[in-house]
């Protein structure tokens, strides 16, 4: 009753065994493939629908252990960016690598989570009904099919991880509260430890403080300092405080009308007429 | 079954090694099947008039009551934990008992009203030999085999592509319904081989026992208590283990749970498989308790009946959906007794009542109760 999952594509050069004699005898890099130095790439991506173009020929790249904020006017179509690396969205056009080998283009959302991307949604969405704990455990990675999950015990090792992301979160005293309970704030950190249970290579995080009261955002600025580095990661956000304060001195994309308007430190986006204009200064 | 001492070590292995059931659960369930397992004893031990003496009736009409349960068990797994609302269980439910059906037909042997080999619908028809599909039944553990098996092949072949398709809710929900009804009309011919709308009755015997023997129909009890507190077991380890967590994911967030890396076709198929197999099960302990099953079981009042035990009972909670059972089934006894004609408004009044007051069911109930007198003291 389990379902046969898939192997990840292989990358057209692999598939076609160039170089003849070298198509065996060279073994294909297992996970992600980042020799580049790049983790995510995204090429002339378009996505209409019916004509109104949310991602306009939009071309992107993440490096790896970079921290890298994107802001924009509404409709400029961050959002839609996230759905399109998480699989929920298929691009009209356009390519969108994870690493040097994995087309997301053709994998579903639980694929996609499995690759190593986690996304973070812009209103909290835990499992309400499940204990703190229950949440991080369903999202540890873990062979995720029926026959494992039904035969699934916590071990030492994994309560201890579970305990680890739960004092990185800040909700260790919660951890038997159900999730619905928690507070706006709470809820989002747990979202983001159940993000960091599956141990991506990539998170996507959509407005993580959206709605936080001031003590909030700043707890959350301490959670994504403790993470920068130790993944890499994409921030999209309205705050122009928040990302100023954690894109520190890092590279801040701006999005508008579906493209790149402009890329650069904070400071350098913030002084761009192009930017001034369509966002900043109103 | 909360509020269970916490363990000594890790303050979180409290919670991520939880029992099965608490001490004081598994208490009463040892009883109740103590108690429900000697009725059928006090039958036989005391004669009629004596005070112990259990009439013959009620042993019979709790035996069916269980059957009922179990079916009630079943949907609470679907539509309790992974939020599959089925409105077709009353087919599972069919076919488990026709499976066990054809065995016990076979098994009256030449004693039928027109003393052959076939059973006397098919005498009466002019069949000459059993249909293709009656090949090996008169074999118990075949018969057995098919009473899981044809109903669990029906929900996983259904259920994949309805799942796969992504159906979901209202719409799933009648599309069940269409099938049981479906199924009802074609049982209903007489050319399809189940005897048409007479089903199948005038069992003699099972396994060489006659089937109206007290004895006999204490052990068809027993094993029905047997199976009921068996698979309440089973189930409750499936809802309290990873997977049990993640049917009730499916039912809040399915999509969120994609993002987190299940797939939950797999989990969706396991379930409702497992479910209409249980269900199967139960048709087929109600067949010979009960003496007949006909196409009536797959109307879709006896489906709609089954969703109001488990709601009335407390969806979500296994030991709910039992009560429930044996309480609109009791009910529905007194009821049809004394006014036979208000039974459907009846019904229809406690499932109102039930989803504008007790939306958790008498389970949901008990447990508020209980939770307010614990802030009281």
């Amino acid at each position: 009753m389990t379902r046969h999952r898939p192997p990840l594509p292989v990358s057209p050069a692999e598939a076609s065994g160039a170089g003849g004699a070298a198509a065996y005898g060279r073994v294909k890099p297992s996970g992600v493939d980042t020799t580049h130095g790049a983790i995510l790439y995204l090429e002339e991506v378009t996505v209409s629908f019916d004509g109104f173009k949310a991602l306009n020929r939009l071309s992107l790249d993440i490096g790896v252990g970079e921290l890298r904020c994107i802001i924009g006017p509404n409709g400029a179509g961050k959002t839609t960016m996230m759905d399109v690396i998480t699989g929920k969205t298929r691009p009209t056009s356009g390519t969108v690598f994870f690493g040097q080998s994995i087309d997301l283009t053709g994998l579903d959302e639980s694929q996609i989570a499995h690759a190593g991307i986690g996304r973070k949604f812009q209103r909290p969405t835990v499992f309400e009904h499940h204990t703190v704990f229950e949440n991080l455990e369903l999202a540890m990675k873990a062979d995720k099919r029926v026959r494992a999950t039904l035969r699934s015990r916590l071990g030492g090792e994994q309560i201890d991880r579970i305990g680890q992301t739960l004092e990185l979160v800040r909700l260790t005293r919660e951890a038997g509260r159900e999730a619905g309970l928690l507070s706006h704030g709470q809820k989002q950190w747990l979202e983001i430890g159940m993000l960091l249970m599956q141990e991506p290579l990539l998170l996507l995080l959509d407005e993580p403080v959206a709605g936080m009261t001031d003590a909030e955002t700043e707890r959350t600025g301490e959670l994504l300092d403790e993470l920068r580095g130790r993944h890499s990661l994409v921030v999209v956000e309205h705050d122009m405080e928040f990302v100023t304060r954690i894109a520190d001195g890092g590279r801040v994309t701006v999005l508008h009308e579906g493209s790149v308007l402009a890329e650069g430190s904070m400071a350098a986006v913030q002084a761009d007429p192009k930017v001034i204009e369509v966002y900043l200064g109103r | 079954m909360s509020g269970a001492a916490i363990p000594a070590g890790r303050p979180l292995d409290a919670y991520a090694r939880k029992p099965l059931f608490s001490p004081a659960m598994w208490t009463g369930l040892s009883a109740a099947v103590v108690v429900l397992g000697s009725l059928p004893l006090l039958n036989l031990a005391f004669p009629a008039g004596h005070p112990l003496h259990v009439s013959a009736y009620a042993v019979a009409l709790l035996g069916k009551f269980m059957c009922y349960a179990l079916a009630a068990l079943a949907l609470d797994l679907v539509w309790g934990y992974a939020g599959i609302l089925s409105l077709g269980h009353g087919l599972f439910f069919a076919l488990g008992g026709y499976a066990h059906g054809m065995y016990l037909m076979r098994a009256i042997g030449r004693d039928g009203a027109y003393g052959s080999d076939l059973p006397d619908f098919m005498v009466f028809l002019d069949w000459k030999a059993y249909p293709w599909y009656w090949s090996f039944t008169e074999h118990f553990w075949y018969a057995m085999l098919l009473v899981v098996a044809v109903p669990g092949a029906l929900a996983f072949v259904f259920g994949y592509f309805a799942f796969r398709s992504r159906i979901k809710g209202v719409y799933f929900s009648i599309i069940t319904q269409a099938l049981t009804f479906a199924a009802m009309l074609l049982f209903f011919r007489n050319d399809t081989g189940f005897g048409g709308n007479n089903g199948f009755t005038d069992f003699k015997r099972i396994l060489g026992f006659d089937i109206t023997a007290p004895e006999t129909r204490a052990a068809l009890y027993w094993v029905t208590l047997a199976a009921l507190a068996g698979f309440l077991v089973a189930a409750r380890a499936v809802t309290q283990s990873k997977l049990g967590r993640v049917l009730t994911a499916i039912r809040d967030s399915e999509s969120r749970l994609r993002f987190i890396g299940y797939e939950p076709l797999g989990f969706k198929l396991f379930v409702w498989t497992l479910s209409a197999m249980m269900c199967g099960i139960a048709g087929a302990l109600y067949v010979p308790q009960v003496g007949i099953i006909n196409p009536g079981e797959m109307s879709t009042e006896t489906s709609i009946e089954m969703v109001i035990w488990v709601a009335t009972g407390g969806r979500g909670t296994l030991l709910g959906p039992i009560i429930g059972a044996g309480a609109v089934n009791g009910l529905k006894t007194w009821f049809t007794s004394v006014f036979p004609e208000f039974w459907l408004y009846a019904l229809g009044l406690i499932f109102v009542l039930t989803t504008l007051f007790l939306p958790q069911g008498m389970v949901g109930l008990a447990r508020r109760l209980a939770a307010r007198r614990g802030e009281q003291a």
